[in-house]
């Protein structure tokens, strides 16, 4: 998004803003944990520990990773082509209806293989779906997608528990679940990758979905600068007034791009369904569409920044399951106020020290502020 | 006669579950028709339910936890303008953000204080509103139709369910025959032509966002000290986004508001009475079905086939003066 304000060099853009922004926030943070009687600095070790001490906590952190990268590709996308697609959350939660239905269709049948690129596009078609409904809305009819997504995520919420209570749950069952999937609809695991560089891993969720978001990646950053049709988006996102001169039509750019969100959305819910639970349960999307907001914020919308923001944020979740442990009164909703503060301070307040930044910058290096001059101290 | 009773109670039920809705439906009106979009006010009302828990439980007073719940959940709203206003970020953004926190900080912070898993202690009859008993409700309860109507749907309920029902009229009055009603529905519409007159935009606003703060917090406190007596984790379950369908339903008007919130209320009211029981003709009505009744009205109102909805013409732009 564009800034009215002065150019800065590139890596303080996009390496020190975020910074700083990310560092306040947990400022902000220590200071909570402070209120609730504990060390905030002590906190902050036992979470990178439980995070990166070991295998297990890498390989635990690696899979809450995987979720991440998914939901924060969606947004991205999205905000890519000046749509915020709050929508996420729904669309992940209806995209576990196609991992669902291709699953207890085919795995007792198909190898995981087999049904692994199945259930991709089970899951990318449901989710580009319930994306397209909003999309339509928004290009035709003009109302506000933010609206429409979020009133979709609480649809989306209705319907799943309507057909997990119901249609999808096995008779004999009482829990608002799919029966478990068969070892045609399990995921193997990459546990053995991390073992390779010496980690110990006794039992982690880890998963090939994790290639498959790293691919997903890839393959953003391809649309987005290297295609035409990433081009269009761009453009449409930075001014839709020279985008509908450019003869780029409004109805498909915004319908292409929210069905892509929402496909990628989609795909998240592979990672818990067939990945780790191999049933497909009430609430599995747990807020990790939301995560996808303050992941997309923190990694600029760049995939590469989305990857490293996603890992950051699987080393919360796992980090701060292993802090509930020590610290009983810092709970796993630690994390949600952590996410709340990134998405306040990289998100809403994201130019606030700019100005100040730039004073430094120009006392400091006049050139620097003037000119974008690159590589230095990057 | 006992299918009117039910009626009766139906609709005193429909009464209660809206208050909340009515609540925070205004107070998004006072934002959103100042063009500051609040996705947040379901944060405010479940930060303003928590302090107002809290202060009621550790100070035993009723009303130092209403004032504790208007202090926080307005503290919140200047945050949100602190971000959308000052900084001039993306509103939707800092709204979310004010969801992140409140969901997260409510629980942290009362499982620290009280260790009841995120809940706050139970409030005595003393902490919380009394219900007011309207002059003469004992003696007309047994007047057929209008003696149950009288005593059960219109009085004994609480003092914040009347002052909500009150803020209605209020808020259209300050809307549109106050000086500030006028300054304030302009500013949504078009802030330059505020700015040239003279009147600063981010003022206004701010004034606007405390509305919306005090609104919020009274919301908030009528959920955890009148419907359930002490704070529960995650207790606004998505309220603070039904008022906001309720806001656009309603077309951005207090009136208006009104009829929406209680349409929804009702929905709400029908599907816990319903539960389980089948109905003629349509047969069993599942409750999810009712529970997504009013995103999807008002899905179809956004699309345009029922009437439109027309947002403030400035709502979501950060207002920038010119050089």
């Amino acid at each position: 998004m564009s800034a009215p304000y002065a150019k800065l060099p590139a890596w303080a853009d996009y390496g020190l803003i975020p910074l700083v922004n990310l560092v306040v926030a947990f400022i902000v943070a220590g200071l909570v944990v402070l209120l609730v009687g504990e060390n905030p600095f002590r906190a902050a070790v036992i979470l990178v520990e439980g995070a990166f001490g070991r295998g297990q906590g890498i390989a635990y952190t690696l899979y809450y990773a995987t979720t991440f990268i998914f939901t924060g590709l969606s947004v991205a996308v999205a905000v890519h082509c000046g749509l915020f697609n709050i929508g996420t959350e729904g669309q992940a939660y209806i995209g576990g209806l196609g991992v669902a239905i291709v699953c207890l269709a085919f795995d007792s049948l198909l190898p995981w293989w087999l049904t692994f690129p199945l259930a991709i596009l089970g899951a990318a078609a449901m989710g580009a779906l319930w994306a397209l409904i909003p999309a339509w809305l928004q290009a035709r009819r003009g109302s506000h997608i933010v609206i429409t997504t979020i009133m979709f995520n609480f649809i989306a919420a209705s319907i799943m528990v309507y057909l997990l209570v119901g249609p999808l749950k096995p008779l004999a069952s009482q829990a608002p679940q799919t029966r478990l999937f068969l070892d045609g609809g399990q995921l193997p695991k990459l546990n053995w990758l991390i073992e390779l560089f010496g980690g110990k891993v006794r039992a982690a969720p880890f998963n090939v979905s994790f290639l498959l978001a790293l691919f997903m990646a890839w393959l953003m950053w391809v649309l987005i600068w290297r295609t035409r049709l990433g081009y269009e988006m761009r453009t449409y996102g930075f001014s839709p007034k020279a985008a509908r001169y450019a003869g780029i039509s409004e109805t498909r750019i915004i319908i292409v791009t929210m069905m892509i969100s929402g496909a990628l959305a989609g795909m998240m819910a592979l990672n818990p369904t067939m990945g780790d639970q191999h049933n497909v349960a009430i609430d599995f999307v747990n807020g990790a569409g939301f995560v996808g907001i303050a992941v997309a914020l923190m990694g600029r919308s760049h995939p590469l920044g989305i990857v490293l923001a996603a890992v950051l944020f699987g080393m919360l979740y796992q980090g701060g399951a292993e802090l509930s442990f020590e610290m009983p009164n810092i709970s796993r909703d630690m994390i949600v106020i952590i996410q709340g503060l990134v998405i306040l301070f990289a998100g809403a307040l994201e130019h606030m020290f700019r100005p100040s930044i730039q004073t430094l910058f120009a006392t400091l290096s006049p050139k620097s502020a003037g000119l974008a001059v690159n590589g230095e101290g990057a | 006669m006992d299918v009117f009773i039910a009626a009766v109670q139906t609709l005193d039920s429909t009464v209660r579950l809206s208050v909340p809705l009515l609540l925070a439906c205004l107070a998004g009106l006072y934002s959103e028709r100042a063009g500051i979009f609040d996705i947040g006010l379901e944060g405010k009302m479940l930060v303003g339910a928590f302090a107002g828990a809290t202060a009621a439980a550790v100070f035993h007073s009723a009303l130092i936890g209403i004032g504790m719940a208007i202090l926080v959940s307005t503290a919140f709203a200047m945050i949100h303008g602190f971000a959308s206003i000052t900084h001039r970020g993306n509103q939707i953004v800092s709204g979310v953000a004010i969801n992140f926190i409140a969901a997260g900080s409510t629980v942290i912070l009362g499982q620290a204080w009280f260790h009841q898993g995120g809940r706050t202690p139970a409030l005595s009859a003393a902490e919380r509103f009394p219900s007011i008993v309207l002059p003469g409700a004992a003696a007309v309860r047994d007047v057929p139709i209008l003696g149950p109507i009288y005593s059960t749907l219109i009085s004994g309920h609480s003092v914040l369910v009347y002052l909500a029902f009150l803020t209605v009229p209020f808020t259209w009055w300050v809307l549109y025959r106050t000086r500030f009603g006028l300054r304030l529905r302009a500013v949504g519409e078009n802030p330059a032509a505020v700015d040239t007159a003279g009147i600063s935009v981010a003022w206004l606003r701010y004034r606007a966002l405390m509305c919306t703060g005090v609104l919020t917090g009274v919301a908030g406190a009528y959920l955890s000290m009148v419907q359930n007596g002490g704070f529960v984790k995650d207790m606004t379950a998505g309220k603070g986004y039904i008022a906001l369908a309720a806001l656009i339903f309603a077309k951005w008007k207090p009136v208006n508001a009104m009829f929406a919130c209680l349409l929804f209320g009702f929905l709400e009211a029908l599907s816990i009475r319903l539960q389980g029981t089948p109905l003629p003709i349509i047969g069993r009505v599942s409750a999810q079905v009712m529970q997504a009744l009013p995103y999807v009205l008002t899905v179809v109102l956004l699309a345009g086939f029922i009437g439109k909805a027309i947002p403030p013409k400035a709502g979501g732009v950060p207002y920038v003066k010119e050089r």
